[in-house]
């Protein structure tokens, strides 16, 4: 049967080059109209750069875009706007002082003067707002919006300029599992309405649960596109990675031993004197991994700076048994380093690295006093490049380059050389905030399985992560932090993403919440 | 201090925060672009010495300040050049473009005038008369009102009037405009604009366009109006005061104008009360003189609080992939 309806977007054998780096080859896709199309790849396959050649922001070496059966070229945001593409980038394009009417009208006033334009947009956008269930204060400052709400005005953006066609850049990796699921009630909302929406993502739940039709990317080529009912997790990842690839993770059960870590009672009070972690205590034993779970911003993060001396507390942490000082005057990244406590930061570009040094320079951060690094006054340089191309080798570290610059790197592999530093001093306690946050496929299998082979050398890991799915994975005890306190512990085997949900949520009493649960899952 | 002198010591706070004011202006809408302008200086000065001696050659003051405006314009250009085309080090241009101010004028006055690196005075048609308003000398004997018009409010010259003007200018383009609001943005979140499919590069030359207009006002207030003529060096610091203005005001039209009326005030304390005697210490000229600079300081220590630069301030625009 012979289509009847034009593509939304056709691309035709489009290439584009940075230097000597092919970002994408031969590039052919085409997107049905009223559909969710989901674009899969690691980091780097050049998803990106695709939809960058669609909103205009580069022009294409070679090939054709093709807008609802029309050759159409892009050679600015403006005409890819008029043509009805919208974009959502993965990071917002926003004005955070600016109020959320403003933010939406920026660059699509009605003539020179905003009154008109205010109430024009003001009467419009509670129209989209009531049609789409996309509820926004029009006067809210984006700086006091969540996180959620932000992106809910970077799709009003799109849908007041009359898009049609809505891309949307990795839309989760900020967003809680909550906002998440809303955001994609929203677009099946949008999907009903007759909008065409591309969804590009690395994380595959995300494209099993929402979209039509998927297209794989691997290395700057289209390595496949099917029907989402067609596939399966397992063969998608196969794609994007170009090799098998374990989904769960594989490990013995644990053998805990000795207390390596006990917190007792910790209390961390911010700078502006609000009380981020109001007394919590627990115990991470040799030989296992104590996940901590929690929506960002419940304390989670405050415990960690504690524990990896970035931040002052009251109450007590004992190392083996020796308190550890929280007061902040002996208590710094190489004290708590002296103690065997090794600490892989949540924000591995502002903590983990410093973006503009060299690879090898980055593998000393910490360890710069280590007495094999030292000749006479003198750093011994090559003993460091020597001992950064090891872990590149090791850890599988790519460009295998020890002078290339930390932001040259992917996330995937900027997280493994702060990995491979921490880990591979031996530590008696490894601390891991969101190690696989950005981080393609292939690279959080390979992380996941470095931290369980420290887990089962007898070495103790408390592991921060806001991706469920991680925590339930890799740990074998899970707490589960909001505002500030410990709601409850569970063991993984005996629990499940809805009770932690929960838990996440606040709600402790998860027996009595029941009912209600399975009403929301009824629903 | 009686009624009358009271009044002067504000007339003249109102002549010497007419410069400050246009180029705190200036630095207003260069800076809400995100192009921090450190080069105001070098900009007044520059529109100066050309106004002057453009006005002393032609004896038309009207072509003096537009060979003033001008010049000031020539150096924005320069430092939007610098800073937004080729993305170079905003506050390294602004810095570089004072010095040649400093050097260029007094070189060309002296090849030109021979009196030492001034212009020789101005007088008549060439320097900007004080324009008496309407009913000033009818009204000059009304109790409180009378002189207060008469002497506060009338009899500056037209470039003061211009500057109180573009106080409410300034605030109604800033935030009632569409031209405002982008000019906003791209101070804040230049990639917002970017993306929205409104130039970048085009909005801040603008802004710094504007900002070499309202500087070219300024300095040929100094040397036509303030003064008649200019002579070395006359910006004295005023380019930076007025930077201290911007931020005091938080980068604010309305704010703006009461932070300049205070470094007038303290200008014209200083010079109005050169030998106190407190307490039966004289105190010295010079620290009288060097007295709103230190306020200046103790003012931008002390009493400014947080004042938030705009976001985008000082970047060069650069597409992210």
């Amino acid at each position: 049967m012979a289509d009847s309806t034009a593509p939304a977007i056709e691309l035709k054998g489009i290439s584009k080059a940075f230097g000597p780096v092919q970002a994408n080859k031969d590039i052919s896709i085409r997107v049905m109209p009223g559909t969710i199309h989901g674009i899969i790849g690691e980091n780097g396959a050049g998803k990106s750069t695709l939809m960058s050649i669609l909103f205009g922001f580069y022009k294409a070496d070679a090939g054709e875009i093709w807008i609802n059966g029309t050759r159409t070229e892009i050679p600015d945001s403006q005409t890819a706007i008029r043509a009805g593409i919208g974009m959502v980038f993965q990071h917002f394009k926003l004005v955070e002082n600016f109020t959320v009417l403003e933010n939406i009208i920026l660059g699509a006033e009605d003539g020179a003067f905003l009154r008109p334009s205010l109430a024009k947009a003001r009467k419009l956008l509670k129209q989209l707002s009531d049609e789409y269930a996309l509820d926004v204060d029009p006067d809210a400052k984006i700086e006091d919006l969540s996180v959620g709400y932000q992106q809910r005005v970077e799709i009003l953006k799109a849908l007041y300029r009359k898009a049609d066609i809505l891309i949307l850049d990795e839309p989760t990796g900020v967003l809680t599992p909550a906002e998440a699921d809303h955001l994609f009630r929203i677009l099946e909302g949008l999907k009903t309405e007759g909008k065409t929406i591309i969804l590009i993502t690395h994380k595959l739940r995300e494209i099993m649960e929402t979209t039509d039709t998927v297209s794989v990317m691997r290395r700057g080529q289209m390595t496949a596109t099917v029907k989402t009912t067609d596939t399966s997790p397992e063969e998608l990842a196969e794609l994007m990675v170009g090799r098998k690839v374990l989904l769960r993770v594989d490990k013995a059960p644990a053998q805990p031993g000795k207390v390596v870590c006990k917190v007792d009672n910790l209390r961390v009070v911010d700078g502006l004197g609000v009380e981020r972690v109001k007394g919590i205590s627990f115990e991470v034993r040799a030989g296992e991994v104590l996940g901590i779970a929690g929506v960002a911003g419940n304390g989670q993060s405050e415990l960690l700076e504690v524990l990896g001396g970035m931040r002052e507390a009251t109450g007590r942490v004992e190392i083996d048994g020796d308190p550890i000082d929280l007061t902040g005057r002996l208590s710094d990244g190489r004290t708590r380093r002296k103690r065997g406590i090794a600490h892989v930061p949540e924000d591995r570009q502002r903590e983990g690295l410093i973006m503009d040094y060299h690879a090898w320079e980055n593998t000393a951060f910490g360890y710069h006093d280590d007495p094999s690094y030292q000749r006479g006054f003198l750093m011994d340089n090559n003993a460091l490049r020597q001992n950064t191309e090891a872990q590149i080798e090791k850890f599988d570290i790519r460009p295998p380059d020890c002078w290339q610059t930390a932001k040259n790197f992917s996330g995937g592999n900027q997280q493994k050389i702060v990995v491979a530093r921490e880990i591979e001093r031996n530590p008696d306690l490894l601390l891991v905030g969101q190690p696989t946050r950005g981080v393609d496929i292939g690279a959080i299998e390979f992380i996941h399985k470095q931290i369980i082979a420290l887990r089962d050398a007898g070495k103790a890991v408390l592991l921060v992560s806001v991706e469920l799915e991680e925590i339930l994975s890799l740990s074998d005890r899970i707490a589960v932090m909001f505002d500030g306190r410990i709601m409850g512990e569970r063991l993984p085997d005996e629990t499940n993403e809805a009770e932690l949900g929960l838990l996440m949520a606040g709600i402790t009493d998860t027996a009595e919440a029941k009912p209600e649960l399975e009403l929301q899952e009824a629903r | 201090m009686d009624f009358l002198t009271l009044l002067q010591v504000l007339d003249s706070t109102v002549r010497l925060a007419t410069p400050l004011l246009l180029a705190c202006l200036a630095g207003l809408f260069s800076e809400r672009a995100g192009i921090f302008d450190i080069g105001l200086e070098g900009k007044m000065l520059a529109a100066a010495f050309f106004s002057a001696a453009v006005a002393y050659v032609t004896g038309s003051v009207w072509i003096g300040l537009l060979a003033g405006v001008t010049a000031s314009l020539a150096f924005s250009v320069i430092h939007g050049v610098a800073s937004i085309t080729f993305r170079g080090n905003q506050l390294i241009s602004g810095v570089a473009l004072n010095f040649l101010a400093a050097g260029l004028t007094v070189l060309i006055a002296q090849t030109w005038f021979n009196q030492g690196g001034r212009t020789p005075s101005l007088t008549g048609n060439a320097r900007f008369e004080p324009i008496t308003l309407p009913f000033a000398e009818t009204l000059q004997n009304v109790p409180i009102f009378g002189p207060i018009y008469y002497e506060l409010i009338s009899g500056h010259s037209i470039l003061v009037y211009v500057a109180a003007l573009a106080v409410p200018a300034t605030w109604y383009i800033l935030f009632r405009t569409r031209f405002g609001l982008r000019l906003r943005a791209v101070g804040e979140n230049p990639a917002a604009v970017d993306t929205a499919g409104v130039s970048v590069v085009g909005l801040r030359f603008a802004a710094v366009m504007i900002c070499g207009v309202l500087c070219g006002l300024a300095g040929a207030y100094l040397a036509t109006s303030l003064s008649a003529g200019f002579v070395k060096d006359m910006t004295a610091g005023r380019g930076y005061i007025a930077l201290a203005a911007l931020i005091f005001a938080k980068w604010r039209p309305w704010y703006a104008l009461m932070a300049c009326l205070l470094f007038g005030f303290l200008e014209a304390i200083a010079n109005r009360f050169q030998n106190i005697e407190v307490i039966g210490f004289v105190i010295p000229v010079q620290f009288m003189q060097a007295l709103p600079y230190i306020l200046t300081v103790v003012i931008l220590a002390g009493f400014v609080g947080k004042a938030i630069p705009p976001r985008a301030g000082g970047e060069p625009y650069v597409k992210e992939r």
